[in-house]
């Protein structure tokens, strides 16, 4: 005889992590139309609208701050539904502040960088935990909401976070708040098959999240969802930065060159 | 008296203790009747909330991941051939035919050969496989040297037969003439996988293995009867590694063993600067002929950057003009093997409760339930290499 929860856990019952941009020095930039409080009330409602969708749905939200990363809002804590918005602005408040306190350097040019990283990392040790407590599970999936510039010190870290994402065959889904794209976020949708969408009128952001990105991974194969216009994947030579199509690779260390060198100036092997 | 062996997990993780143990353990009881006697493995099961049994696999949890710990440990700063061209060699002579592994060796070798090509391309994208099969003493080419792991794996399941005898010298003759066709900057492999217990040549095969050596063509073999002098003197001189498989699980643990890029000695390649192209690819919508089918096609294609071909798939070589094409995560993909992980160490539970956080850094789970040590951190390893 079967325990009754199996009956329970049918095809479409998810688990969505939630990763937000919480870095200031984009929200306080040119590149961002809203503000975060505006942000955030855009926010609150889909996340309901997801745990009742499904009485089995859960939600996990993790923020993504400039110096550091942590669990802000876990949907399957014991706590009163009613409180469920204080404790998580809350929760957002302490971190936002601990944030801050971490942050070495006086001022910073520019929009800065978020540690996508390391909310990615953590998102799928959390999934990993979630599949190793048994054969009973929601299906899960990755929401980022990002707005900061990709940090080309973090390229190896966030590919390393998308491969393995693509082996346990969890897609990455990528909403883009800001003005520029993020090529790291789009070749993350393309490689875990998530949807990657870049929002024109941002304070309609509720609308956009609750139709692209509200239903489950069993009911996506019946809607049409927003493709991608072309995906880059163009590689930066390592000499230069620039953005290339045909370079020159290292046999020995696969760094990516734009012209002829003698001598590879990652790995120094000479070129015979 | 007999020494009876328990199955062969345990003959595995005994291995290195075996000489202490056989004297200890010389009482009265065979090894398989201490597992009823002494252990009583019975009452380490656990039951989950639903009622059903909990496997216990502590200790091949605990062997695995010594294992990758030591791995990991010797491997962090030696060079790695990242471009390989590796020849899997079959062997599918009358001794393939054995029931030992089942339902026969040549089946359960083709499934976890299916499963190495798929786990190979997923951690060298840019390596090329060809698949070769040793029988009725001749040694014949089933796929050539390709970057694409469907039509190896088309060929596998296609049907094999079995018969006549294993040829290693004939297997090493077409491997080395095959080989001398591929530039210099790549690393030459070959992975043997033999189930006969001797080998029919028609001449010297010690001049055949001298032949690889020169040729710089690195030899393995995954033996699945027993251990070949002949074969080890093989692996010895070309610097491969030779393993013999005891169970079915074991033989996938050794053949997937060969799918992380293995140390390279850095004058067996030369170092050069290969032309590689980035293409882009198309949009939704877009109709052109693709090169590779030679028919239209909608959409979703890829546009070679020098002659403006368009190709289905990467990574690839364009038909039209020779240029080798790939994208930017192929090449990631291959930097955690240059940049690997540093190896977290194993933390015991210290007994004053105020030091141990309450709950897992990456995961939040709570680590206050006895019996649970530090070891969390670990399975961050464990995402990326599972």
């Amino acid at each position: 005889m079967t325990p009754v929860a199996s009956k329970l856990y049918t095809d479409d019952v998810s688990l969505l992590m939630v990763l937000i941009d919480t870095n200031p020095f984009f929200w306080n930039s040119i590149n961002s139309t809203l503000s975060f409080s505006k942000f955030l009330s855009n926010v609150l409602p889909f996340l309901n609208s997801i745990l009742l969708l499904n009485q089995l749905n859960q939600v996990v939200l993790i923020a993504t701050g400039y110096n550091s990363c942590d669990y802000i809002f876990y949907s399957s804590a014991s706590q009163n539904h009613n409180q469920r918005a204080e404790s998580l602005l809350q929760k957002l408040e302490e971190f936002v502040a601990k944030d801050e306190s971490l942050c070495r350097e006086d001022s910073v040019d520019g929009p800065g960088f978020s540690l996508l990283s390391g909310s990615l990392s953590m998102a799928l040790c959390y999934i990993q935990k979630v599949f190793r407590s048994g054969p009973l599970h929601p299906r899960p999936r990755i929401l980022c909401l990002h707005g900061s510039p990709d940090g080309p010190g973090q390229y190896v870290a966030i590919m390393n976070a998308i491969f393995s994402a693509q082996r346990l065959m969890v897609p990455v889904d990528s909403c883009i708040l800001g003005a520029q794209h993020s090529a790291f976020l789009q070749q993350a949708s393309y490689i875990t098959g998530g949807v990657h969408l870049k929002p024109q009128q941002l304070d309609g952001l509720f609308q956009y999240l609750s139709t692209v990105f509200a239903t489950d991974l069993h009911s996506r194969s019946f809607l049409q969802l927003p493709k991608p216009v072309g995906v880059d994947f163009r590689a930066a030579c390592f000499c230069h930065k620039n953005t290339i199509d045909m370079g020159y690779i290292c046999s020995v260390c696969l760094s990516i060159f734009c012209k002829h060198h003698k001598q590879c100036s990652t790995c120094g092997s000479v070129f015979g | 008296m007999l020494r009876k062996e328990t199955n062969g997990e345990e003959r595995r993780l005994n291995r290195d203790e075996e000489d202490e143990e056989e004297e200890e353990n010389d009482r009265g009881h065979d090894a398989w009747e201490r597992t009823y006697a002494d252990e009583r493995s019975w009452e380490a099961l656990q039951e989950d909330e639903s009622g059903l049994l909990r496997p216990i696999d502590n200790k091949t949890l605990y062997h695995a991941q010594y294992r990758r710990r030591l791995r990991t440990a010797t491997a962090a700063r030696i060079q790695k051939g990242l471009i390989r061209y590796l020849y899997i060699v079959i062997d599918l002579s009358r001794a393939a035919t054995e029931t030992d592994y089942k339902p026969n060796r040549m089946v359960v070798v083709a499934r976890q050969v299916e499963a190495f090509i798929r786990e190979f391309f997923d951690q060298n994208p840019l390596s090329q496989i060809g698949l070769l099969t040793l029988k009725d003493g001749v040694a014949h080419c089933l796929t050539e040297l390709g970057g694409s792991p469907e039509s190896h794996i088309k060929a596998l399941m296609g049907k094999l037969v079995c018969s006549g005898d294993a040829s290693l010298q004939n297997g090493l003759d077409l491997v080395h003439s095959l080989l001398n066709q591929i530039p210099s900057y790549g690393h030459r492999e070959v992975l043997m996988l033999y189930s006969a217990l001797s080998t029919c040549d028609p001449g010297d095969i010690m001049e055949t293995i001298q032949k690889c050596k020169s040729s710089k063509i690195r030899c393995s073999v995954i033996g699945l009867s027993a251990e070949l002098y002949i074969c080890k003197y093989l692996c010895l001189e070309t610097g491969g590694s030779y393993s013999v498989s005891l169970d079915e699980p074991h033989l996938k643990e050794l053949v997937l063993e060969h799918a992380p890029p293995p140390p390279a000695i850095a004058e067996f390649a030369i170092s050069n600067l290969i032309k590689m192209g980035f293409p882009q690819r198309a949009a939704e919508g877009v109709i052109s002929i693709c090169s590779c089918h030679k028919e239209a096609k909608v959409g979703g294609g890829y546009t070679c950057p020098r002659c403006k071909a368009r190709v289905c798939e990467l990574p690839t070589e364009c038909c039209i003009c020779g240029l080798t094409l790939v994208s930017s995560p192929h090449l990631a993909r291959s930097y955690h093997h240059l940049f690997p992980i540093t190896p977290f160490d194993d933390v015991a539970v210290s007994s004053d409760p105020h030091k141990v956080p309450k709950n897992c850094f990456g995961c939040q789970q709570s680590l206050l339930a006895p019996g649970k040590r530090l070891l969390f951190l670990l399975y961050v390893i464990m995402i990326r290499d599972e």
